[in-house]
């Protein structure tokens, strides 16, 4: 299965609900429509006044008034919305990849996943164990390196984070490897001292990496609601985020927070998680999102 | 910035509770953004639709109009409505007459069962039982090294099948283990999983019927969005849950999913977790968590506080004071005094809600600044303390010696009085207010 399949199967009860819901009123009247299309985003997490302000692009366009021309103009505002794709910033190598979110998002998980994807584009992968707080979450990134079969640096539990990243960074350079991806602890936004901590982190990647690309990619879980906003916004005052993942996106959930997020804060989205296996994380297309997110 | 559903609704409740008379399209307004703050806090689109109907319904059925305070009326129909729908009062765990109590817990990947698991085995065993974790999710790499370590810092054993492929065999060996070894409960963290994942849900289902739990818990993140609704009802349906954890509560998420599932599963919370130690595990209460969304803090603990401390009859001078404005420093510092036996200032100050929370003179006041500005007062002269005018430089400098503080420090001191009395003239102004301005003073 491609991952467009993937993608259009994890994406298929959204579809369902959406076409449904709108297929069967898309020829109502304007009031129906707009009252239905406000729940169905709001039901998909984009929240409310994303949600609004797709309306009110929508109903501002001529060619809304025309049922059938009605989703072909929502999709061009959706896209609009979700920008052009932004792919990761890689070169010249080496490059660094910071992976940022809070607590259960699925930081490490995707670790493993790009780390393989990256594998698999012939680059050289390391990755550094920066999670030395949670039980076992540097264990669990070790399986993960293993069967990505890229090298890992690794401190004891407990270490300096932005030790391991220093090591790591000297590693990169020494063995003359392509990107270092560092996984980090799960932290809410609100905790003061962990932002601290991560600022740390990234000053010593910054300074170890001079003149190489840092992509700092937050990891939202898709089933999160409007939280993720306040969470990419401090995210985004602590390191600059770069770009979004959007974990989990085979669940039922929507991951219409990114229309959010994109819409207060430009991030796009990068990449979509689609469930545990080594190659389900894909880039992101905005696209094919929301085609499959419109149509049948 | 989106605002939180607390301060939304704090808004609201404030604009309804600073007026006099109501009419219905006022109700009307103020419901319709009572709606949109609840979608914001990620309350169900359904979910808050039919939670406005409801208060709306009452509203009329109480005739909110007619009464003296109607503003008072919808805050607490509001607040009576949120209370309901998490559940009315605390839940506390059941445990089985034979044990042992076998806990099931349940949930989305990342929701947070295993550092619960942790956290609640930790409880138990601080009252008094013998727990025993169990490690039954074999898919994700070193998830049972995670729970071993989480053991470890709870004190309590983990019980797991090197080895083992079949997370239900290792969960029915468990129990099995605990019968023989005299643990009176068993805790299963399972595997994180999609509710949508037919394969997975069907591996908990005989898992309940190979384990049959007393206890099915389904830990919800309380960032999560819309979808709990769709979550709660799949995991509901299959597992017959007999309740929730929330965690992650140590955030800022507004928490709506958490309405969102009481109201659909019916379910009770049990827990709140917070924070990563092992010991922020807290026993869920509905009624403080409404009041935290209706941007009223704790302000209800506070006020419950309040009454303990203050007696009757100093309340009732304060007040005659306060309606002739003769406001000294003496009633300042019995005003500090009582603030004082109702616990550390700090914790006091943040169970007010943004908007009554002291600006001004008693802002950034910790205990150990109320005990100096005791000192200063104290080293005054009766004459000094009902009339500050008197306090000249020499006077000043006297008391800094006798207080052992600074002439800074007194004259801080003084403006900040001058501050509070300046307040009290405005407050003994509005006459009538009641018994809220009364008791929350003088935080105010």
């Amino acid at each position: 299965m491609n991952w467009l399949d993937r993608l259009r199967e994890s994406l298929a009860r959204t579809r369902a609900q959406l076409t449904a819901r709108l297929g069967g009123i898309v020829g109502a009247p304007p009031a129906e429509f707009f009252e239905q299309l406000e729940a169905a985003l709001i039901e998909g997490d984009v929240g409310v006044a994303t949600t609004q302000h797709i309306l009110r692009q929508l109903s501002d366009r001529r060619d809304a008034r025309d049922p059938a021309a009605r989703l072909a103009a929502l999709r061009e505002i959706l896209l609009d919305v979700l920008g052009a794709p932004a792919p990761l910033r890689l070169d010249p190598p080496p490059a660094a990849v910071l992976m940022l979110g809070v607590n259960g998002a699925g930081k490490t998980t995707t670790i493993g996943k790009l780390a393989y994807h990256l594998k698999t584009s012939g680059r050289t992968v390391l990755l550094a164990a920066a999670d030395t707080f949670r039980a076992a979450a540097i264990d669990q990134l070790a399986i993960w390196a293993q069967r990505a079969e890229c090298e890992l640096v690794r401190h004891a539990p407990g270490a300096d984070p932005a030790a391991v990243v220093y090591d790591a960074a000297q590693a990169v350079k020494a063995r003359g490897m392509d990107v270092l991806i560092a996984d980090t602890a799960g932290r809410l936004h609100t905790k003061t001292n962990l932002m601290e901590e991560l600022k740390k982190i990234n000053r010593v990647l910054s300074r170890e990496l001079p003149g190489s690309p840092v992509e700092r990619l937050l990891v939202l879980d898709a089933t999160t609601g409007q939280n993720a906003i306040a969470q990419a916004r401090v995210f985004t005052e602590a390191v600059g985020v770069t770009g979004i993942v959007l974990a989990k996106l085979d669940g039922s959930a929507k991951g219409g927070v990114a229309l959010a997020v994109r819409t207060a804060l430009g991030l796009p989205v990068k990449f979509v998680g689609l469930g545990e296996g080594l190659d389900d994380l894909q880039p992101f297309d905005p696209r094919q999102f929301v085609d499959a997110l419109l149509t049948a | 910035m989106f605002e939180s559903l607390q301060s939304r609704l704090q808004q609201i409740v404030q604009r309804l509770a600073g007026r006099g008379v109501l009419s219905e399209a006022d109700v009307d307004a103020a419901l319709r953004e009572v709606r949109l703050a609840l979608l914001e806090a990620d309350v169900n689109f359904k979910v808050a639709k039919a939670f406005v109907d409801r208060v709306r319904a009452a509203a009329v059925g109480q005739q909110v109009l007619t009464h003296l305070a109607p503003g008072q009326q919808v805050v607490k129909l509001v607040y009576e409505e949120l209370v309901r729908l998490l559940g009315g009062t605390t839940h506390a765990l059941r445990f089985a007459d034979q044990p042992p109590t076998v806990i099931l817990l349940v949930g989305l990947h990342g929701a947070g069962k295993t550092t619960t698991a942790g956290k609640l085995a930790m409880r138990l065993r601080n009252g008094g039982r013998r727990p025993l974790l169990v490690a039954t999710d074999l898919r994700r790499p070193a998830a049972i090294v995670q729970l071993q370590v989480v053991g470890q810092q709870a004190g309590v054993l983990v019980f797991s099948l090197p080895g083992a492929t079949d997370p239900v065999a290792v969960a029915t060996a468990a129990v099995g283990e605990a019968r023989r070894t005299g643990h009176d409960v068993v805790i299963i963290d399972s595997a994180g999983r999609q509710h949508i994942d037919d394969e997975l849900m069907a591996e908990l289902v005989t898992m309940r019927e190979a384990t049959s739990p007393h206890q099915v818990l389904l830990v919800l993140d309380a960032m999560t969005g819309q979808e709990a609704v769709n979550i709660a009802q799949r995991f509901d349906e299959l597992l017959r849950l007999d309740g929730l954890i929330v965690t992650k509560l140590d955030g800022d998420a507004r928490g709506g999913a958490v309405l969102s599932v009481v109201e659909v599963t019916g379910r009770p919370v049990l827990f709140a977790g917070v924070g990563e130690k092992l010991d922020g595990l807290e026993p869920f209460h509905p009624d403080r968590m409404a009041s935290r969304i209706l941007g009223m803090g704790d302000v209800l603990t506070l006020i419950e506080k309040a009454q303990g401390a203050v007696d009757a009859q100093t309340a009732a001078d304060l007040e005659r004071k306060l309606r002739r404005a003769e406001f000294t420093l003496d009633d300042f510092r019995a005003q500090l005094r009582q603030v004082r036996t109702m616990g550390p200032l700090e914790s006091l100050v943040e169970m007010l809600p943004g908007a009554v929370r002291p600006k001004g003179a008693m802002a950034g006041m910790d205990d150990r600044a109320l005990r100096r500005v005791e000192a200063i007062i104290d080293s005054m002269t009766p004459d000094e303390r009902t009339h500050p005018h008197l306090i000249d430089g020499s006077r000043r400098r006297r008391i800094a010696k006798g207080s052992g503080t600074t002439i800074q420090d007194v004259n801080r001191l003084l403006r900040q009085f001058e501050e509070a009395r300046r307040l009290v003239k405005r407050m003994s102004g509005l006459e009538g207010k009641g018994k809220r301005g009364k008791l929350q003073f003088p935080l105010r």
